[in-house]
């Protein structure tokens, strides 16, 4: 064994422990980064699980003319404007008779929702005949209710719920008559400023035409705009110009779009505050460098053997783009159209700066409707104080995340099944 | 006509004229003996002729639809008798929104002065008058360059040629709209930010310590003055982006070194795209768990040994933010580390280097250049980052490099001033655009110094 | 010792050379490989000995039941055509393989009398004994003597300044490059013509004394002055160390080896004294190969 042995066996202890310090940190970086994300979703998921059931309670309304005071049960006009509040009233009155007292009325009245009554006009208008009738009606409770019978046995005693009213709840428990069921306005409804009627509807539509907008623009100007870069751009200052500007924008914080879109395309051309339209332009700007980008890199994965076969065959340069290399990218490009898409869908700030945060109770019909995002929506009620709007907000967290998960897995299979191996 | 009704029409049109142009290719061709003497195919003379109808038609509707609205509204306001002319720009923008309103039929004209009813009246007129003239223009260039495109079509016409160098001039427009969106940016900033230089000094605003923006809304009112001093919102926002950065780049780069150089296949397939699931989080996601869940704990955290923990620290908003950012950190320093050539490993572990020595020793040092540029891309990240701190971090403008309390950073002060009922030219939403200028700049000069970088140390191994 | 007999007791196989009647019958079928390797693979004072040497890259085989002995000081040259598997086998001889996830390899293969691919063998140990020169020169992007010094600070060799200093002054002395670059040691070592930057990646190696130096093409980025240069250095540095060379061109191996081994598409057809090789020639591939047939 010679001398050079002897002193590298002598190193080694050492140095196989700076090793194994070194891959341990390796191994906590990778553990700290998955900790973070197992966290985050099991706190967004344990938090929002419950809202997507509301608490009903069972009780007899009697459909009363007097109490709703109409006249005549075929006016339309009458019917809309009738006290369903009463109805629910009585029938609270008459489950508890021993209520007495402004203040104790009061609590008892808000044990169920103010959207209670909505339904029961919209049974009275589906069926005439049920006026005069007593029917055993599942109601929507009030959010506190909501979260009272949600909450654990500890938890309860910090309710904000009055003794009364706690008194209340376990007697309809007790009668099995208050039950969990599925959150049916949180799909259906727009924002409200009741929890238990706020819906990511309006949300979920708004960014719908936001998408249909974002994705009509970006897709194919950026593919056009690859297209020049890659196939036809001269080698020149300009074009080097053009490609430091794109590979800047895609650095360029988005909040910086938003102050474009209110100073340019709301101030400047005027187009409408809070739209889809501009909510999509807006996007539209921030993903064409993200589009761009992956489009370029489809187009130079096209083997050059196909542009040369073409090009043999005496077609002209667009044609060679046209009918060989655009098909065989748009693979390419469609995944990195997806991608990009996501992106915008979770973006908030720039449409912040677009008014686009306003509060909206209408689901909107199109892109020139005043409306909302899902992003910007879980920021207004994050923002509330109701305790309720924390489970609706990390609900509404989850539909997002699903949806976004659901367009990168798409992503993901587009890229394995069609794009082609060379 | 409705616009969308006319760009309907126009679509048909467009279409008739590429079967028109087909049609006469194909005609012209016959006595010749077939489509094979015309210079082109058919389909060129075709799409010349619908591009001939299509284009002067869209850009007369286009530049007609961009000023007629200011051409109106100059109209009506010039029609109003002196007497009720407005006397400066906000009473104008008052005025013009009240006519709009009478004329729209939201304000009863009966309620409002009569010279403003006739301005109303007016408006109406102009508005039906314009869109009949709109619609009659359009359709006429439409057809006229229809005809031009169908009369001028001959077999020796080279069609293809002009087809595909209308198309190369559209890509070429679409590749410019990078440019025109940077323009359009800094126009934006740069127009809004001398505005609010002409109100507040920029040293003041580049020095000042103190920044307070409510501006009084009555003149009489105490501390009718804002402070617009934008240090301690700078500090903020280095403040919660170093800590950021400080979560970010060691956890990072070490993910990228391990997953790069150590992970069995198994472990690689499956925690890389996991860490990528992190950068595909909307920010808001981020925001909410940073203010709902990671701020409480770190004050109870804090209260537990003492401390005294700001309910908005700026350390809860930055740790949340490097959560964000690993993933970015990581696929940056991948794709460095990845790009060291093989040979380079070799040799290292030929002379009998332990892996760790290989990386530390050859791989990191000849990364550096590339691990920097990507330091500095997640720094203009971490600066440009809106949501996290907008839910996450305060509203007040403190100085301070205490992580426990809450600071405010430049992005959140252009939410919260721009969000606000607030006039639009006032010093208040200006400060918001000069906030921006500065945004803009930094993290401008922070991308062209770090992809510089970056692109020197590709060639560098290409 | 005598390590040829010594591996004889493990395998069953007979190791002795093949015999005439089945070297007869390779001959008179061309395309057929022998049954066993022709010439005289092992030698009595063996430094290294590799026998039944099967190499997997996943399900493909590349290398098939090689044997044969590197002798001490000897420089034995591994030559055959493309794709033959003579970088993959001296790739194997510190481990190197061991960075390709999916290359397994199978057989005995030996340094003295250390099993190579003992588990508890230390690789980084291993490395220091035997070291490698790369195909393409691979300088490290730092300075000269960063370079050469690379190894003995990783492994502890020098104490002081001053003994890390003379190591790197004398291995830039073997390797014949320090008179051309004792002004800049401290200038980049990527920044040296190619013919010197292989020298140097050679200086590299020798600073850690290692026993052995694997050689893949060292030569085949250079120009035909850099590689008479490094020939040269091949042949002074064969008094002190064992070197096993890869080469493509013929003429090399016959200049700078005392023996040569002919592989063939994973399998060692010859292997005999390098003038035997390339005078007489006896499996028709080898003939084919230095004849210029093929390869």
């Amino acid at each position: 064994m010679s001398k050079t042995t002897e002193q590298v066996r002598k190193s080694l202890a050492k140095r196989y422990r700076a090793e194994k310090m070194f891959k341990a940190y390796g191994m906590a970086a990778i553990g700290f980064g998955l900790l973070a994300l197992v966290l985050l979703f099991t706190d967004i998921i344990g938090k929002g699980h419950s809202a997507f059931f509301e608490t009903y309670v069972q009780m007899d309304v009697t459909f009363d003319e007097y109490t709703l005071d109409i006249m005549d049960v075929n006016d339309d006009e009458e019917l809309n404007f009738a006290n369903y509040d009463g109805l629910i009233r009585d029938a609270l009155r008459e489950k508890f008779p021993g209520v007495d007292g402004r203040q104790e009325k009061r609590e008892l009245y808000g044990l169920v929702s103010t959207g209670a009554g909505y339904e029961l006009r919209d049974m009275l208008r589906a069926d005439r005949k049920l006026l005069g009738q007593t029917r055993t009606l599942w109601l929507l409770a009030d959010d506190d209710v909501d979260v009272y019978v949600k909450s654990s046995s500890d938890d309860r005693l910090e309710s904000r719920l009055s003794e009364n009213q706690k008194t209340w709840i376990q007697t309809f428990e007790a009668e099995d008559k208050l039950e969990l069921q599925w959150n049916k306005s949180l799909f259906t409804h727009g924002d409200s400023r009741e929890p238990e009627l706020a819906g990511i509807w309006g949300a979920v539509m708004g960014s719908l035409f936001t998408m249909i907008v974002t994705l009509l623009l970006s897709f194919p100007i950026g593919v056009a705009a690859a297209i020049y870069l890659e196939e036809f751009a001269p080698k020149n200052r300009f074009t080097d110009f053009i490609e430091v500007n794109i590979n800047n924008l895609a650095a360029v914080p988005s909040i910086i779009f938003g102050l474009l879109g209110l100073a340019v395309i709301i101030g400047l051309f005027g187009m409408p505050r809070s739209v889809p339209l501009v909510g999509g332009i807006v996007l539209t700007l921030m993903t064409l460098p993200t589009i761009i980008i992956s489009s370029r890199a489809a187009i130079k994965a096209v083997p050059p053997s196909i542009r040369q076969a073409a090009m043999g065959l005496g077609a002209s340069n667009m044609q060679v783009v046209l009918h060989h290399v655009l098909p065989l990218a748009l693979p390419g490009m469609l995944t990195g159209a997806i991608i990009g898409m996501a992106q915008a869908l979770g973006e908030t700030a720039p449409l912040l700066m677009i008014g686009m945060v306003a509060f909206i109770v209408d689901v909107p019909g199109g892109p020139l409707d005043p409306s909302t995002v899902l992003p910007v929506q879980i920021y207004l009620w994050a923002d509330s104080p109701e305790q309720s709007f924390v489970a609706l907000t990390s609900a509404a967290i989850m539909v997002l995340l699903t949806f976004l998960i659901a367009m990168n897995t798409l992503a993901v299979f587009l890229r394995k099944r069609l794009e082609r191996r060379w | 006509m409705q616009t969308g009704n006319l760009l309907l029409l126009l679509v048909v049109m467009i279409a008739g004229a590429y079967y028109m142009g087909h049609r006469r290719s194909f005609a012209l061709a016959r006595p010749l003996g077939g489509i094979r003497h015309l210079h082109s195919l058919p389909f060129y003379y075709a799409m010349r002729t619908a591009i001939w109808c299509a284009i002067p038609a869209l850009v007369v509707l286009g530049a007609w639809l961009i000023f007629d609205d200011t051409l109106i509204r100059v109209t009506v306001m010039d029609s109003l008798p002196a007497d009720s002319q407005p006397v400066d720009a906000s009473s104008a923008n008052l005025l013009l929104n009240q006519i709009g309103n009478v004329a729209s039929g939201a304000i009863a004209a009966s309620e409002v002065s009569p010279a403003v009813a006739a301005a109303a009246e007016k408006l109406n007129s102009l508005r039906s008058l314009n869109r009949m003239a709109l619609a009659v223009v359009v359709i006429v260039v439409a057809m006229l360059g229809a005809a031009w495109g169908w009369l001028k079509i001959s077999p020796q016409m080279r069609a293809r040629q002009q087809v595909e160098k209308v198309l190369q001039t559209l890509f070429m427009l679409s590749a410019t709209i990078a440019i025109l969106t940077t323009v359009g940016i800094l126009m934006s900033v740069m127009f809004e930010s001398v505005r609010f230089f002409g109100k507040v000094p920029a040293t003041d605003f580049l020095f000042g310590l103190q920044w307070s923006p409510q501006t009084a809304l009555r003149a009489d009112q105490v501390a009718s003055e804002g402070a617009f001093g934008a240090i301690p919102l700078f500090m903020g926002t280095l403040l919660i982006s170093a800590i950021a950065l400080l979560v970010a780049v060691p956890v990072g780069l070490m993910s990228a070194i391990y997953l790069a150089e150590y992970a069995p296949p198994k472990v690689r397939s499956f925690a890389k795209p996991a860490l990528e699931v992190l950068a595909g989080v909307p920010t808001v996601v981020y925001g909410f768990f940073a203010a709902l869940t990671v701020a409480p704990v770190i004050r109870q955290l804090g209260e537990s040994i003492g401390l005294d923990v700001a309910s908005e620290s700026a350390l809860a908003a930055g740790l949340v933010m490097g959560v964000m950012i690993i993933p970015f950190v990581s696929s940056l320093a991948d794709d460095v580390i990845t790009a060291v050539p093989q040979a380079l490993r070799d040799a290292s572990l030929g002379l009998g280097a332990t892996r760790s020595e290989t990386i530390k020793k050859v791989i990191f040092p000849a990364a550096l250049p590339g691990i920097m540029g990507g330091i500095l891309l997640a720094a203009s990240r971490a600066i440009g980052e809106t949501m996290i701190v907008v839910m996450a971090a305060g509203l007040a403008a403190n100085l301070t490099v205490n992580p426990l309390e809450a600071v405010t950073t430049v992005t959140v002060q252009i939410v919260t001033l721009l969000t606000g009922d607030q006039e639009f030219d006032s010093a208040k939403t200006l400060a918001a655009f000069a906030l921006g200028l500065m945004l803009f700049i930094t993290t401008l000069l922070l991308n062209v110094v770090a992809l510089h970088i970056v692109k020197k140390y590709r060639e560098q191994y290409d | 010792m005598d390590t040829a007999e010594k591996f004889d007791d493990k395998t069953p196989r007979s190791d002795t050379p093949a015999s005439q009647s089945e070297g007869e019958q390779a001959m008179e079928n061309s395309t057929r490989y022998p049954e066993q390797t022709i010439g005289s693979p092992y030698v009595d004072n063996a430094k290294m000995s590799m026998r039944d040497v099967d190499v997997f890259y996943g399900d493909k085989q590349a290398i098939h039941g090689v044997s044969l002995d590197i002798g001490k000081n000897e420089v034995v040259a591994l030559i055959g055509p493309s794709g033959c598997g003579k970088s993959t086998f001296l790739r194997c001889l510190n481990r190197m393989n061991d960075t390709i996830d999916i290359c397994q390899v199978k057989g005995s293969l030996h340094l003295e009398d250390q099993d190579l691919y003992d588990p508890k063998l230390d690789v980084v140990e291993l490395r220091a004994r035997v070291g490698m020169v790369f195909q393409k020169p691979n300088p490290f992007p730092k300075s000269i003597y960063d370079n050469v010094a690379y190894g003995p600070r990783i492994h502890g060799l020098a104490n002081k300044k001053y003994d890390l200093d003379e190591i790197v002054e004398t291995s830039l002395q073997k390797a014949g490059l320090w008179n051309e670059v004792k002004d800049r040691l401290h200038s980049p070592g990527t920044g040296l013509s190619g013919g010197q930057q292989q020298r140097l990646c050679i200086a590299r190696t020798i600073a850690v004394s290692p026993e052995v130096v694997l050689m893949d093409e060292p030569c085949s980025a250079l120009d035909p002055i850099a590689t008479a240069k490094i020939e040269e250095l091949i042949a002074e540095l064969s008094e002190s160390y064992t070197i096993a060379i890869v080469t493509h061109s013929m003429q090399q191996a016959a200049r700078v080896s005392n023996r040569t081994a002919y592989f063939h598409l994973g399998r060692l057809v010859e292997m005999n004294d390098t003038e035997t090789v390339f005078t007489k020639p006896e499996h028709d591939l080898t003939e084919a190969y230095i004849t210029g047939r093929f390869g």
